[in-house]
């Protein structure tokens, strides 16, 4: 429970509650950048360098610009922010999330027996995880290429105009 | 407090953030970002278990983690795609608005 951890918890839940509260789209999602930065650093803290530099990347850099062109492309042209729903609807979801969390800090504490746990620091450089991904895990990683190439062609498909209702 | 239960009780209040943003906005965009808060949470855990847990040598915990974040990319840009050619349709991407299924 070191300074720097609570420093970057505190960053990413920050970050995160400011995505789901705030009332504009795009601010959302800068909002939405913060949280996913302080999460990388949180996995480079871990010792997961390759993961903390692939989510920086993918997240902060891929997913943020395409949630924001996404938002551009949808935005009404009446009003800039985006409603909330009705106030029921907001109590319920908000104590959904709430017993969820609580039923997962009840587990959390009662379940993990701390002499289990290591404590050596692990590490995972770049090189290691390039060596096991080529060897190891080659057969997955080439089907999530597959995936991606599936994913690419899927989504021009889909978003692509329809011209006097025949493609 | 270990320091895995630091961890896992910040990606359960990760999870939480992003359930309750899923389950309350209604712009359809804005219910995808609470997922993919959701997804980040998982993958917070894979990490703290990996290293914390036994044989972390072994690297399953930092691979899962990759491969999720391949899946969680394809998922973003295909919802994000979907939430475009709906919008088409029906001029908003307002969820309670969007009531039907036929074209």
């Amino acid at each position: 429970m070191t300074l720097s951890f609570l420093l970057l918890a505190a960053i990413a839940i920050l970050g995160a509650a400011a995505a789901m509260n705030l009332k504009n789209a795009v601010h959302c999602v800068l909002a939405l950048t913060l949280g996913m930065a302080g999460l990388a650093a949180l996995y480079l803290q871990l010792g997961a360098q390759f993961v903390g530099l692939t989510q920086l990347l993918v997240y902060v850099g891929a997913v943020a610009i395409l949630a924001v062109f996404a938002i551009m492309l949808t935005r009404s042209r009446t009003g800039e922010t985006v409603a909330h729903g009705s106030a029921s609807s907001r109590i319920s979801g908000a104590l959904t999330a709430l017993l969820v969390f609580a039923v997962l800090a009840w587990a959390i504490f009662t379940g993990i027996s701390p002499q289990q746990l290591s404590g050596a620091q692990p590490e995972a450089s770049v090189r290691e995880v390039g060596v096991a991904l080529m060897q190891r895990f080659v057969l997955p990683l080439e089907i999530i290429g597959v995936l991606l190439t599936a994913a690419l062609i899927g989504a021009g498909v889909l978003a692509i105009e329809e011209k006097g209702g025949d493609r | 407090m270990s320091p895995l239960s630091g961890y896992l009780l910040l990606s359960a209040l990760l999870f939480s953030i992003g359930l309750s943003g899923a389950l309350t906005r209604r712009n359809a965009i804005l219910v995808l970002i609470g997922i993919e808060l959701m997804l980040n949470a998982a993958n917070l855990n894979f990490i703290a278990f990996w290293r914390y847990g036994p044989h972390p040598e072994m690297l399953t915990g930092v691979m899962f983690v990759i491969f999720s974040i391949g899946i969680a990319a394809a998922e973003a840009a295909v919802g994000l795609s979907i939430i475009v050619a709906v919008y088409r349709h029906f001029r908003t991407t307002d969820l309670d608005k969007i009531n039907f299924l036929k074209g």
